[in-house]
């Protein structure tokens, strides 16, 4: 048992690429390994910015010799038949074997594949894990690149290290030959470095100031840039993205504080933090009071002779980076948001929904509906209005267009510089919430309408020109608005009819999945949205609340198993339903005179004609529970009390159950068995007054 | 301890003749300034179009750069609308490429173990000319100095070989070796004469035409112009003069922007003219040259 080192050096591997490259460089590792037979144990993977390694323990000498035979034709079989399974299986004809099968003469092929050394197994799998290795991006270099056929790698490979216990494991690929020989740090280390196998190349490599273990790097980077401003009083703003970042930009990290002018500290705190989280790649520090700080702290990839000049360095990078934020603040503030909306008109939306101007104008439209309307309680229409109106000028403003993840924020703080309203501010601020699953939701009237507003209008406007998200496909991020506007109606308790058709099937798809989070089963949703006409997403999850609580009593499992039963007996007697035998009133719906006061009565009655034979207790019983539960849950429906409509339907438990168990529903008198059966409808029609039982799962 | 303690701070111009120096012992020729405006060194012929086809080039010189749009009327210690890169282009790229860019960097003051140099990705597109390359830019302290790329296309075709590109940012190394704040006192040579003495009044004046004064119907008229003496070039089989008159589009372009005439949807129509122009001279210069190449390349192919 030996173990193997591999390292593929090369030019500096872009950061974000460093995690999956660990993975494919394992995942491809054991996919050769296994191809070949040999077994792997534990294997460890690592990366610098300029190595990747893979250190595989206790790999055998050998592989095991195997012996494989496949069972052929018989003796006697056409040539054709017994050609083609010698080529299956890669033999030819005089080494074919006959053997007896249950008295028959039949030929098998039999290979006999030896042992391999398993450093012959790794000179070949090296090369090809190379040759398949699936960066995000790559490129040919030098004097190869003649050809488009030259090997491709993240950036040009310069070195191969492969050990298999103390021996050099042989291979070549683009013109780079396996060795012995690494590199330490850049700069901190000159010349080669010998590595004598996998147990000394990490601390060979640290003696050359070289930490190949990232995750040792990140935690370096944790501590030590949390150190650094604790050193000065203050609280480092913790980053984990940073921290992966910078451990993928250094084989030496050193965290180093420095500061900045505390004047730029009137330029907005997240333009601050921005600037130095993805321009510089630095964290920012709070005082104790929680405020940002005018400290930053960089990672160096050296240990430098003196750190001040290296800080130094940074800090002028970053005033020149916030002194060009501070002019965009400054620039923008001279013109007022409702001046730069106007250049809205300039940038299209979408080639068939026109210009941004003409959706802030949809939005402004709608916000103010929604206000009032009164579907927003408390949200004054002229100021829904307004913020709608200026919600989306910041995207013609200088900050916006050098960081546009700041959209919305910059004309929330733009907005309260001109003076408006803070609720006007705080709605330009917000409207884009919530975006992420964590991010919060808008409670503030005027937020809330213009929030929704926006979103309502991506949805409608998109599914109206057919651009709806397909599979994988989302690029006008319809999900994330349809779950925004979920969130947003719900948290809020907003009535509305939230969308209608294809709009109407996707909120409920999105329903399900956000709720499935809460715990609320997605059966009951699709239960209760089978019926059809419900559009208002707070009265729908209150029924589908009390649906589950009363699926999960005892009255409830067993009434589901009862309608089952119904269901299955109507099903196969082919009973078709009361709601077929309505008659043709010229309606488009035939049901749609069923709420018409003067016709409900007589609708329903053909749902409960009395039999005209002398009726069972039971079914008499059945019969009256129907006549009370099914008016009753119909009006507590109506009223939006669910758990009484719930209530109504456990009344039926009984009665069901003792129906079963002693009636015969399949009566020799056909009179009885239609009656029986129109009996079962009616209570399935019962039923589903509160949900479509059949989509709820036992 | 400073560098200026172990050897003197180098000027402005004494950086770029140390890296004419340095460049041109590597084997580069040392070329000057293409007598055209335009937005980036890249755009210089001798970037562009000898990036094509199979004959190994190397190359260094400064190109002056206009970015209308960065004027900042002299106000801003280091944007500017007119500033000056360092190209050397290596075809093809050679294998210690990065060793002797490190120690260009030496050559000019910036020890690496005093500053923290550092190569971070930073891939390079320009739909312009058709072009993207892999590298990285390259920080010292935290600041972009250097533009470092492998490039993999160019006016549309596959670069064999692959070219190593790097540009240096002439200004913002040379204020970091001063040790200076703002741009405009950058010591231009060791006389005493500054950046802001040559260059601050240029600022204040070409800001203020680029953002204010440019006559828009001129520029709009000057860009039919040239993309018609561009058309008119490749036509006669004249990729050379075609390019120079794609160039002049794509800066009358930018002055366009500057002066906030051209709308978000004519702007990605003018853009498509200038890239056509761009990538129509390219593919005139591979067209007249493809056969000498597979003459004297065997084993190169367009």
């Amino acid at each position: 048992m030996s173990d193997f080192l591999l390292e593929l050096l090369c030019e500096e591997i872009p950061a974000r690429m460093q995690a999956g490259a660990r993975a494919d460089l394992e995942r491809l590792f054991r996919a050769e390994m296994d191809g070949a037979g040999v077994e792997t144990g534990a294997i460890t993977v690592w990366s610098t910015p300029r190595r990747l390694a893979l250190i595989a323990a206790d790999l055998p000498e050998q592989t095991e010799a195997v012996s494989e035979e496949a069972k052929g034709p018989p003796e006697g079989a056409p040539d054709a038949a017994i050609d083609g399974f010698c080529k299956k299986n890669g033999v030819t004809r005089d080494q074919l074997e006959l053997r007896e099968v249950k008295g028959r003469n039949t030929w098998f092929a039999v290979r006999n594949v030896p042992g391999r050394k398993v450093a012959d197994v790794l000179a070949e799998a090296i090369p090809a894990i190379i040759r398949a290795f699936p960066w995000p991006k790559s490129m040919r270099w030098g004097k190869a690149s003649i050809s488009t056929e030259s090997l491709r790698w993240v950036r040009p490979l310069q070195g191969i290290v492969a050990i298999l216990g103390e021996d050099l494991v042989p291979c070549e690929v683009g013109g780079v030959a396996s060795g012995f020989a690494t590199v330490g740090h850049r700069f901190h280390h000159s010349g080669e470095v010998t590595i004598g196998g996998a147990s000394d190349y990490a601390e060979k490599l640290r003696a050359c100031h070289v930490i190949v273990d990232h995750a040792e790097r990140q935690d370096i980077i944790r501590t030590k840039a949390k150190e650094a401003a604790e050193a000065v009083g203050l609280t480092l703003v913790e980053d984990e993205g940073l921290v992966i970042e910078n451990a993928g930009l250094t084989e030496w990290p050193e965290p180093l504080l420095g500061r900045f002018d505390e004047a730029f500290l009137d330029v907005p705190p997240e333009v601050i933090q921005l600037t130095a989280r993805v321009n510089q790649k630095y964290f920012v520090c709070e005082d104790c009071a929680g405020n940002l700080a005018n400290a930053f702290v960089c990672t160096a990839n050296i240990r430098a002779s003196d750190p001040a000049v290296v800080v130094d360095g940074n800090r002028k990078v970053l005033a020149a980076r916030l002194s060009d934020a501070r002019f965009f603040w400054d620039t923008d503030r001279k013109v007022p948001l409702e001046q730069q909306a106007r250049k809205l008109e300039r940038i299209t939306f979408h080639e068939k929904l026109g210009t941004v101007a003409d959706k802030v104008e949809r939005v402004a439209t709608l916000a103010r509906w929604l206000a009032e309307e009164g579907i927003v309680p408390g949200a004054d229409p002229a100021l829904a209005e307004q913020a709608a109106r200026l919600a989306k000028a910041d995207l013609v403003t200088e900050m916006v267009g050098e960081f546009p993840e700041l959209q919305g924020l910059m004309g929330g703080y733009y907005a309260r510089a001109e003076g408006l309203p803070d609720a006007v501010s705080d709605a330009i601020r917000d409207h884009y919430k919530p975006v992420g699953q964590g991010d919060d939701v808008p409670t503030a009237p005027v937020t809330v309408t213009v929030s929704l507003a926006d979103k309502l209008d991506n949805l409608r406007s998109f599914f109206a020109i057919d651009e709806k998200p397909t599979g994988s496909k989302d690029p006008f991020a319809l999900r994330r608005a349809a779950l925004g506007v979920i969130r947003t109606v719900t948290r809020n308790g907003l009535r509305l009819s939230i969308a209608e058709g294809d709009l109407l099937d996707f909120f409920a798809d999105r329903l399900k999945v956000q709720q499935r989070e809460a715990g609320v089963r997605h059966d009951l949703i699709d239960a209760v949205f089978a019926l059809g006409g419900e559009d208002d997403l707070v009265r729908l999850l209150a029924r589908v609340h009390a649906l589950q609580s009363f699926m999960e009593s005892e009255d409830g499992a067993n009434l589901l198993a009862g309608y089952k039963r119904a269901a299955n007996i109507l099903k196969k007697e082919g009973y078709e339903g009361s709601g077929n035998r309505i008659a043709r009133t010229g309606e488009e719906d035939p049901l749609a005179l069923v709420d018409d006061p003067e016709l409900g009565s007589i609708v329903a009655q053909r749902g409960h004609v009395r039999p005209d034979y002398d009726t069972e207790p039971a079914e008499s019983a059945l019969i009256e529970a129907l006549n009370r539960a099914e008016p009753a849950a119909s009006s507590a429906i109506a009223d939006e009390r669910f758990e009484e409509a719930m209530a109504a339907l456990a009344s039926l438990r009984g009665p069901i159950d003792a129906f079963f168990d002693n009636v015969t529903v399949n009566d020799p008198d056909p009179a009885k068995r239609e009656a029986r059966l129109a009996l079962l409808d009616h209570f399935r029609a019962a039923v589903h007054k509160v949900a479509d039982f059949a989509r709820i799962e036992s | 301890m400073n560098e200026s303690a172990s050897k003197a701070v180098l000027s402005f111009q004494d950086m770029i003749l140390t890296l004419h120096d340095f460049w041109s012992a590597k084997g580069c020729l040392i070329l000057q300034p293409y007598d055209m405006r335009m937005g980036a060194g890249t755009f210089h012929p001798a970037t562009t179009l000898r990036a094509l086809g199979p004959q190994p080039w190397n190359a260094a010189f400064v190109q002056p750069c206009r970015r209308p749009t960065d004027g900042r009327y002299g106000e801003n210690p280091n944007r500017l609308q007119h500033y000056y890169q360092y190209q050397v282009v290596l075809k093809p790229s050679p294998p210690q490429i990065q060793d002797w860019y490190l120690d260009s960097l030496r050559v000019i003051g910036v020890d690496p173990l005093k500053h923290d140099i550092r190569f971070v990705e930073d891939d390079w597109e320009s739909p312009t000319l058709g072009a993207w390359g892999l590298g990285w830019e390259v920080w010292c302290d935290g600041m972009e100095v250097t533009q470092f790329t492998y490039f993999q296309q160019m006016g549309g075709y596959d670069c064999k070989p692959v070219a190593g590109e790097l540009t240096y940012g002439l200004e913002r190394l040379a204020m970091y070796i001063q040790g200076v704040d703002n741009v405009y006192d950058l010591a231009f040579n060791s006389q005493g004469v500054t950046y802001g003495d040559v260059f601050l009044e240029n600022e204040r004046q070409m800001s203020t035409w680029n953002f204010e004064i440019a006559d828009t119907d001129a520029l709009f008229d000057l860009f039919r112009k040239a993309a018609a003496e561009c058309r008119l070039c490749l036509d006669k089989g004249l990729p050379i003069p075609a390019y120079e008159q794609a160039i002049e589009t794509s800066h009358i372009f930018n002055l366009l922007q500057a002066r906030g005439v051209i709308s978000v949807q004519e702007r990605a129509s003018y853009m498509g003219q200038v890239r056509d122009l761009a990538r129509g001279s390219c593919e005139a210069y591979m067209a007249k040259y493809a056969d000498q190449w597979a003459a004297d390349y065997p084993e190169w192919a367009a």
